[in-house]
């Protein structure tokens, strides 16, 4: 299997914070990548590096065989890496229909005097666009709320939602930073038969989880962090047993391996959450 | 199914020939009480114009615009400079009139793309500074060079003219009397319809929801491969050249114009408009607009008689309850509909009702 994603010692520094101290790591085309560690390990600020939201101060990306360095958040959605965000963002007061179609943005092309002449080219795409948003409403099994307000779904429809909004943009790559985060153990199940169903159709899932279960029952690999620093990578099962990994996880303090079990606090409260940040 | 394919129920069509009809006859009605309220009307549609303009920055894209009068005074300046005897120029409307909105353009620009990384108060203070300057200009580029023609203004404006058709005069068509503000109410009536409907196509598409995502979340747009520095500047650039032509009507329609016209007050009351009416809703904006031109000249109309009678004197002036009444309407409206009479959730939940 070719490899879609190859990270080379990547860094990135808060004032006092290392948030990720020379990472490496590479994810093969069609796997599902694991990616833990603690509260504040760094997982978020890569997942912001890798999308453009902050430039790294050192180490560099290369995807799909082109390196991603010095591209604006937009340009890496358009070569094919579509995210969520671990703190929900949804275009609240837009309906989960036109939440879905604006991912449709990077793939279509009509203007404004398209849009204002409505000539045929446009409202052929405007179809297209509306069919592609519904179908994978459907996907995500949203199908029923097209026309509600993003802000009036339930929690766990909101995480669909903003999965169903990445995939229209066509990804290669789909980062999910905390899919399960607020769900209760039916909607759990029923994600990971999503993201078991997406990368059957062959998209690459790069994806942060603290439910242990969940990520190490899908994952091909899993990497952890610690401090900014890439800990162990490998299998769930090798992985697990990894003296390190106990360690970063029993040894800081908490109690047990619970604590990445534990239920996530409410955004803000979490520990290491940067309001304002890309969360 | 495509929205803009969607099938109207026959009762909606009735309604909307209704209004139609209702529209149709209005200035004559209207003029019945006297030319003055046909003017006002005018003056109302022209405010609508110019608030669906600032509608596509502030509603749309979410980016607050307190210069927005600007766009007008350049769109009424250049109208004045190319149609009047100023430099001795008298252009045909048509030509004009892509011109002004192409200068208006010009200016969103010039005013977008320094603003792109502010948001917020920031941007507000940017774009009032932008207001400010733009009118100084006019005020000063009368020397060494006679531009603008300073705070004198240009005076004997060409009147929109079609062919032989002059739109300041009166004439009599089919038995009837048009006067020139009714003839010009047709006109504005016809760009008022045509901007509204530009306008729903523009929310209902590609770029509009990219505004609409902008003015939302501005991380998760980019993150969606949404170029937002261009699609600011497209906002900017729209509602530039809608407000740039409602000013060449205006100066068409006035026959003088002067800095005057184009002041701050002018900016904070086209956004007063939006506000009221519901930001990012098309019909909020235009009822908007129309509340705000029309109360305060009832009550000019009525506070002085009604004081009369009560008092035999006027006691209060009539300004100062206008401007009474304007300031507690705008309280009241944040504490009960902080999102406007109008609110753009209505929009969308009419929609619950479309085709599967
Ligand atoms: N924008 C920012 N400004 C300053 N510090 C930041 C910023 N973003 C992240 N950090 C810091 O970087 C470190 C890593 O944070 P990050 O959000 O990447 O952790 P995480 O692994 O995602 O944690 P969690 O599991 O809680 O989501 C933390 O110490 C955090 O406070
Ligand atoms: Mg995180």
């Amino acid at each position: 299997m070719s490899v879609l994603l190859s990270a080379t010692r990547i860094s990135k520094r808060f004032g006092g914070v290392q948030a990720l101290s020379d990472v490496e790591f590479s994810i093969r085309r069609g796997e599902i990548y694991g990616l833990i560690g603690p509260n504040g390990a760094g997982k978020t600020t890569l997942f912001n590096v890798l999308t453009s939201v902050y430039a790294a101060d050192d180490g560099r990306f290369e995807f799909d065989g082109a390196p991603l360095s010095g591209l604006k958040p937009h340009q890496v959605a358009a070569r094919g890496i579509a995210r969520t965000f671990q703190n929900i963002r949804l275009f609240a007061n837009l309906t989960a229909i036109e939440n879905v179609m604006i991912g449709r943005h990077v793939r279509t092309r009509a203007g404004v005097f398209g849009a204002m002449l409505r000539t045929r080219a446009t409202r052929a795409e405007e179809a297209a666009i509306e069919a592609r948003a519904a179908a994978l409403l459907d996907y995500v099994g949203l199908a029923a709320r097209a026309d509600d307000l993003a802000r009036q779904l339930p929690y766990g429809e909101q995480r669909r939602l903003e999965i169903a909004r990445a995939l229209a943009t066509e990804p290669l790559l789909l980062a999910l930073d905390e899919p399960a985060a607020g769900m209760n153990a039916t909607e759990t199940s029923d994600l990971r038969r999503l993201i078991e169903r997406i990368r059957g159709d062959g998209i690459t899932v790069l994806l942060i989880e603290h439910d242990m279960k969940l990520v190490m029952g899908l994952s091909d690999r899993v990497l952890v962090l610690d401090y900014g620093r890439r800990i162990a990578e490998g299998p769930p099962a090798q992985v697990r047993t990894d003296p390190k990994v106990i360690e970063a996880y029993l040894g800081t303090g908490a109690t047990s391996a619970t604590r990445a079990h534990a239920e996530p606090a409410p955004a803000g409260a979490r520990p290491g959450a940067v309001p304002g940040a890309a969360n | 199914m495509n929205r803009a394919a969607r099938p109207r129920s026959p009762l909606a069509a009735l309604g909307v020939i209704l209004v139609a009809a209702a529209l149709l006859v209005l200035p004559f009605a209207l003029a019945q009480a006297g030319t003055a309220w046909v003017r006002i009307t005018n003056l109302a549609i022209l405010f609508a114009l110019l608030a669906l303009g600032l509608n596509i920055v502030v509603g749309f894209a979410g980016l607050l615009d307190l210069g927005y009068i600007a766009f007008y005074g350049v769109g009424a300046y250049v109208w004045a400079m190319l149609a009047s005897p100023h430099f001795n120029l008298h252009l045909p409307f048509w030509a004009i009139l892509p011109i002004g909105a192409l200068a208006a353009c010009v200016f969103g620009v010039l005013l977008g793309a320094p603003t792109l990384k502010l948001r917020g108060d920031y941007l507000a203070i940017v774009t009032l500074g932008f207001g400010e300057i733009v009118r100084i200009f006019l005020n000063n580029l009368s020397r060494p060079v006679n531009i603008t023609n300073g705070p004198q203004g240009i005076a004997r404006i060409d009147p929109v003219r079609i062919g032989e058709f002059d739109f300041s005069t009166t004439s009599k068509i089919a038995g009837l009397t048009f006067s020139g503000p009714i003839k010009y109410y047709y006109l504005l009536l016809v760009f008022l319809v045509v901007v509204i409907v530009l306008n729903m196509r523009l929310q209902d598409s590609r770029i509009g929801r990219a505004w609409e995502a902008i003015r939302e979340d501005e991380i998760a747009a980019r993150a969606m491969g949404i170029d937002t520095t261009s699609v600011k500047l497209l906002a900017f650039a729209m509602g530039a050249s809608f407000g740039g032509i409602a000013g060449g009507m205006f100066a068409s329609m006035q026959s003088f114009i002067s800095p005057e016209s184009f002041v701050l007050v002018e900016s904070v009351m086209v956004l007063a408009m939006v506000v009221l009416g519901g930001m990012g809703n098309i019909w909020g904006v235009v009822l908007g607009a129309v509340l705000l031109t029309f109360v305060p000249e009832i009550l000019r109309y009525t506070v002085e008689p009604l004081q009369k009678a009560a008092f035999g004197r006027t006691i209060v002036e009539p300004e100062v309850i206008r401007m009474l009444l304007f300031g507690l309407a705008l309280v009241l409206m944040m504490l009960f509909r902080p999102s406007g009479i109008l609110p753009s959730s209505a929009r969308r939940r009419e929609r619950e009702g479309r085709q599967p």
